[in-house]
């Protein structure tokens, strides 16, 4: 587990999905981390994406930003892009702001992974 | 008494503070769900605020945070060095003309999440207040 302020995301196949598990933050210091990544797999030709936030504490209105960026990426690549276990906490920042709205969200990994 | 804490204008620097700040409200007694969501998410996003937008993302600026605490009531002042801004320009995140954009939700979370919020004439300071007896976030933004 990352330390305080940190974070680290582990990128996997499960079958032709790309799942990344996000630890710790994903914040105005370190979100372009995570876009990065994300896009490299996309140009990779990777379509299918699912964001699985078991592990992740905090999302600041950067991170927001962040994967509001990929969404659009990832759609005007032809891909799909699930969010899964977000804690009480993030859904409430993802209500808050409509932008549970514009994510599929989805309660657990499992779930994700069936509903592409 | 307030505490206040200059910051150098380094982004590095949100995360130890905020930290710094909850655990004070820990340490008076506070509401512990209301630190670990609103007082966490309306502190960081003034500071990010303020050291991007306000400071410039200048290193040789600086951010002042002002804070009191008691058991019920948190007040935290969050100044920088910039010209200022205009707080009633920003426009709602919510909208579906906005939901798309990249950007623009710091301070729409934080007015949701804070008690109190007020802006000095200038723009360049935020004040915000956070008290325990007026119930959770969800109250907070009206029912969800």
């Amino acid at each position: 587990m990352p330390g305080r302020g940190e974070m680290s995301f582990d990128v996997k196949k499960q079958g032709d999905v790309t799942v990344v598990d996000v630890e710790g933050q994903l914040i105005v210091g370190n979100r372009q981390e995570l876009k990065q990544k994300v896009l490299e797999e996309l140009e990779g030709g990777a379509r299918k994406f699912l964001i699985d936030f078991s592990s992740t504490g905090y999302i600041d209105s950067s991170g927001l930003g962040v994967l509001v960026s990929l969404s659009k990426k990832i759609r005007e690549q032809g891909g799909e892009l699930r969010l899964a276990n977000l804690n009480e906490d993030l859904r409430t920042l993802f209500e808050l702001t409509k932008l549970d709205t514009l994510f599929h969200i989805a309660g657990s990994r499992d779930e994700a992974l069936t509903s592409f | 008494m307030t505490e206040v804490i200059n910051l150098r204008n380094d982004l590095r620097a949100i995360e130890r503070t905020v930290a710094s700040l909850v655990e004070r409200g820990r340490a008076v007694g506070f509401d512990d769900n209301l630190l670990r969501l609103n007082l966490r998410v309306g502190l960081t996003e003034a500071l990010a605020n303020a050291m991007l937008y306000g400071n410039n993302r200048d290193p040789r600026k600086r951010v002042r945070v002002e804070a009191e605490f008691d058991p019920q009531r948190i007040m935290i002042r969050v100044t920088d060095e910039g010209r200022g801004f205009d707080p009633e320009q920003v426009d709602d995140p919510t909208k579906p003309s906005n939901l798309h954009k990249i950007g623009g939700r710091g301070i729409f979370l934080i007015r949701k999440l804070m008690d109190r919020v007020e802006f000095n004439d200038r723009g360049n300071s935020i004040l915000m207040i956070l008290d325990s007896r007026s119930g959770g976030v969800r109250e907070r933004a009206g029912g969800m």
